[in-house]
């Protein structure tokens, strides 16, 4: 049922900064997993639901936190529009709040960009209880500190999100995916090359055997990217990429832990043993092993990235989530945490340990 | 535009603390790359939105990182304000100097330290200009997406200060989404890394912050820019039509044909005449307003989607359709739109350049109650319109030797703001706050969410010295606010003497 239940949430914000009670924020609860369980009473968002408004001529949507991302995508399809960043929803009644939180975007992401891109504006309750609106619903607006964004990617710490409206974009008219069978290292090489190419290019992976290469576009687009490129044609195309994109790809059925290394796409394959599945033109590497923690993350550091522990399996239960950044910038979100979150009762824990 | 009387002497701070802070920057610089004669200043006292003027205390120009840190070190230890400075092509007075105030301008970091083709990204310091990275990485088949009008001149830190947009944002973004990394030097004088050479980074989006914070934040050194693919084909519509609200409705059906153009631009009829006269490149005068839709991408997807937007203009009536048959009559029909600013700049002795945005579907209200605001203010107005993003640029036209009409054409400003807000808009969509749209921040946000800015603005900078008093007003002004008859008068209170 559609409903607004901002100030009911507000109440319990301002209850909970009165008291200094931590509040664990829960949408459907389908990326728990990511990052540390926030200690704390559970602020559930999910029933504050309901797209506020959509003109699909204006190119944006505005709807409420817990609105089910199903419910939103079936709603911009229905009017042959999408989200261009792909959100992976890791369960059956994720809510957009939790995918704004959680900053993850899908397999387009190179192409299309990410979830904060396509931001333009977002309604928050802040750490002492006030309703706040950042951005907007117009595509250019660069009135204030960009609050909307910001919010994208951090995992509730900062304030509970209450509304978003997003950016969207027409669907597009045909896609193939385009299989060729190399090694990894060719393979980071091909997909970045293609990538710096006009071409109607939507996706690119490479799972250890053959590279994957979708188009997306005109149809006349598409058809002359394919000859141009080659390759074998993906029977289930839209399978594919939905089961990469889902972590339902036979890959990521394991039970070692998985670790998300996010890289400069064109870097070298790195030494650590494991399986890997590359994602992002190589920007985005999935990681199966049993290898130490220090070891994954000191490399991807060397490598100019960092590596999230993304799904931690029984070995790995107390191993941090997300790596944490330099000392200067972990200052920052400490000040920013309290600029937002003054009595820290937003997630506790959830990204960093102590913010 | 014209000149606004020079800040007088004794708002400056007395000559002993300036002498004394020249020494000091002295010893980190060399003696050229420290100014403080009235003449050297004179320069640097405005940004393009000249009616705000104030010569600074001193003016730096470091060469290296280590210097800007130095800089800012000893100027925060020393409680003076700090303003970063690009090119001075804003225009919402964001580089306007403060009297007490030292002005760092990164004139020279002007080198592109690494082009990486393969990457698609190119590391440049903060005082190169915009254009001049396409031009540096032009020959691998890439280019620099954003593309204010101001490409020639604007540097790129400007660009990132301001979240600069161009004609191709609708599109490829603004330059938030065209930036992968920047260095920023903090008023601690830190060397910060934000974003990084992978596609995110761990933690709060602190780049997505830095872009647009028009230099409160950070003072920017390095950025690391994303370069995009040149479009194997650009193809460029125009359609003229007798009516704006046409235009207005051609621009929905060709988004709602699921069409996203390259560059979706309207002029209207005063906009149009002018930059006709100025560049000569053929437009239909006779139009009440005419559209320019850029369509790029593969040969296939162009040839296709440029016959149904000729379809689709000749289904709202558009009077003529043309297609640019070459390069060349597509880089005329772009020249009279880029030519627009100073083109409709020689109606009038001045003008004064708006930037509100708005949702397009409210595009002829807008129109026809900025008409209407037009003969209220006894003040003409041309109209330049980012259409596919519904950013506006009302262009009015007005004597700042008439006493009066400066005041005038502010409080008319001031109401087309309003009305962006009033149908949901934003007051700017890339010019930034500066301390032009000061005012008109009140109307757009509470005091809660002004309050939460400086939060933000004390998390980066707790002293406020890195530029001053710009784009976030404080709340308290906020009850001055709105007892003040017109908006005029906050401003002439801020630059002392001038327009009673
Ligand atoms: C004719 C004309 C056309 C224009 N067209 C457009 C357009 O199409 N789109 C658009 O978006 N803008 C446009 N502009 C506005 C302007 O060019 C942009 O805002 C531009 O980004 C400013 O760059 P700059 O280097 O001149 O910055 P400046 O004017 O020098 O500074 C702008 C702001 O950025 C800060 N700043 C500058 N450099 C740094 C740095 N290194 N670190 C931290 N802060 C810094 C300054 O403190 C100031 O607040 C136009 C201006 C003119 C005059």
């Amino acid at each position: 049922m559609n409903q607004d239940l901002s100030e009911r949430l507000q109440q319990q914000v301002l209850n909970a900064a009165n008291t200094s009670q931590p509040l664990q924020i829960k949408g459907s609860g389908s990326k728990i997993f990511l990052g540390h369980v926030a200690a704390g009473a559970t602020l559930d968002v999910s029933a504050h639901r309901g797209i506020v408004s959509y003109d699909p001529v204006e190119l944006v949507i505005t709807a409420r936190a817990g609105t089910p991302l199903r419910e939103l995508e079936q709603t911009l399809s229905d009017a042959n529009q999408m989200l261009p960043f792909e959100p992976p929803h890791f369960g059956l009644n994720t809510t957009l709040g939790g995918t704004i939180a959680c900053g993850l975007s899908g397999p387009a992401r190179p192409f299309n960009g990410s979830v904060r891109d396509y931001v333009l504006g977002v309604k928050m309750i802040n750490g002492r209880g006030e309703i706040l609106s950042f951005g907007g619903q117009v595509m250019k607006n660069v009135a204030g500190y960009d609050c909307s964004r910001l919010m994208s990617g951090a995992m509730g710490t900062l304030g509970v999100i209450l509304e978003v409206s997003l950016k969207v974009l027409p669907k597009q008219a045909a896609e193939i995916t385009l299989v060729n069978k190399t090694s990894l290292p060719q393979a980071l090489d091909t997909m970045n090359h293609w990538a710096g190419k006009s071409l109607p290019l939507s996706a690119a992976c490479y799972d250890g055997e053959h590279c994957y290469l979708r188009l997306s576009g005109a149809k006349t687009a598409v058809e002359s990217a394919r000859l141009l490129i080659g390759g074998e044609q993906h029977a289930a195309s839209h399978a594919f990429w939905q089961n990469v994109k889902e972590h339902q790809h036979p890959f990521f059925q394991s039970e070692q832990p998985l670790w998300r290394l996010s890289l400069p796409a064109e870097g070298p394959p790195l030494d650590i043993p494991g399986e890997w599945f590359i994602d992002w033109c190589g920007a985005q590497r999935w990681l199966l092993s049993n290898s130490s923690a220090e070891i994954i993350r000191q490399q991807a550091q060397q490598a100019g990235g960092h590596a999230t522990l993304f799904r931690r399996g029984p070995a790995a239960a107390h191993t941090e989530t997300f790596q944490l950044p330099a000392d200067g910038v972990m200052q920052l979100h400490h000040r920013l945490k309290q600029a937002f979150d003054p009595a820290a009762i937003f997630n506790p824990g959830r990204l960093y340990p102590g913010l | 535009m014209k000149k606004k009387p020079f800040a007088s002497a004794d708002e400056i701070k007395p000559a002993l603390d300036k002498n004394r802070l020249v020494a000091k920057l002295r010893e980190i610089l060399p003696r050229d790359a420290v100014l403080f004669d009235e003449e050297d200043l004179r320069p640097y006292e405005c940004d393009a939105l000249s009616v705000y003027r104030k010569l600074p205390m001193i003016v730096v120009l470091p060469g290296t990182i280590e210097q800007v840190q130095a800089i800012i070190r000893l100027c925060f230890a020393e409680n003076v304000p700090v303003i970063a400075r690009g090119a001075g092509t804003g225009l919402s007075g964001g580089a306007t100097p403060v009297g007490d105030g030292v002005i760092l301008s990164l004139a020279k970091f002007m080198s592109i330290l690494k082009i990486d083709p393969l990457a698609r990204s190119a590391v440049v310091q903060p005082g190169v200009r915009n254009l001049a990275i396409s031009q540096a990485v032009a020959a691998h088949g890439l280019y620099y997406a954003p593309d204010p009008s101001s490409q020639i001149a604007c540097t790129i830190g400007g660009n990132v200060a301001e979240n600069s947009g161009g004609v191709h944002c609708l599109k490829y973004g603004l330059t938030v989404h065209n930036v992968r990394k920047v260095k920023i030097v903090t008023m601690a004088g830190e060397l910060i890394t934000l974003g990084s050479d992978a596609l995110d980074s761990s933690g709060y989006d602190l780049l997505a912050l830095i872009n647009g914070s028009e230099g409160m934040l950070g003072v920017i050194v390095e950025v690391t820019v994303k370069l995009t693919p040149v479009p194997a084909r650009a193809q460029v519509v125009l359609a003229a039509f007798d009516d704006v609200v046409n235009a207005g409705i051609a621009v929905g059906k060709v988004i709602g044909a699921g069409i996203i153009p390259a560059g979706l631009e309207m002029m209207d009829r005063l906009a149009v005449q002018a930059a006709e006269d100025f560049a000569q490149v053929g437009y239909p005068t006779d139009a009440a307003a005419i559209l320019l839709c850029e369509l790029d991408g593969t040969h296939e997807e162009v040839a296709e989607q440029i016959l149904i937007v000729r379809e689709m203009m000749q289904q709202c009536h558009a009077t003529e359709v043309r297609t640019a048959r070459d390069e060349a009559e597509r880089e005329a029909f772009w020249k009279g739109r880029k030519a627009a600013f100073p083109a409709i700049g020689r109606l009038a002795p001045d003008y004064y350049c708006m930037d509100g945005t708005i949702p397009r579907k409210h595009l002829p209200y807008v129109l026809r109650r900025m008409a209407e605001l037009s003969i209220e203010y006894d003040l003409r107005v041309a109209n330049v319109f980012h259409a596919g993003d519904g950013n506006l640029h009302p262009l009015i036209l007005y004597d700042a030797n008439v006493p009066g009409e400066l005041a005038r054409t502010e409080a008319f400003g001031g109401k087309i703001l309003e009305l962006c807000i009033e149908v949901g808009g934003s007051i700017t969509g890339e010019h930034g706050v500066g301390i032009e749209k000061l005012d008109q921040m009140h109307l757009q946000f509470n005091d809660e969410e002004l309050i939460q800015f400086h939060a933000v603005k004390h998390a980066f900078d707790p002293t406020d010295l890195l530029n001053p008093g710009k784009a976030v007003p404080t709340p308290k002004r906020c009850s001055e606010y709105r007892q003040l008859p017109t908006q005029g008068q906050n401003r002439s209170s801020q630059n002392g003497a001038q327009q009673a």
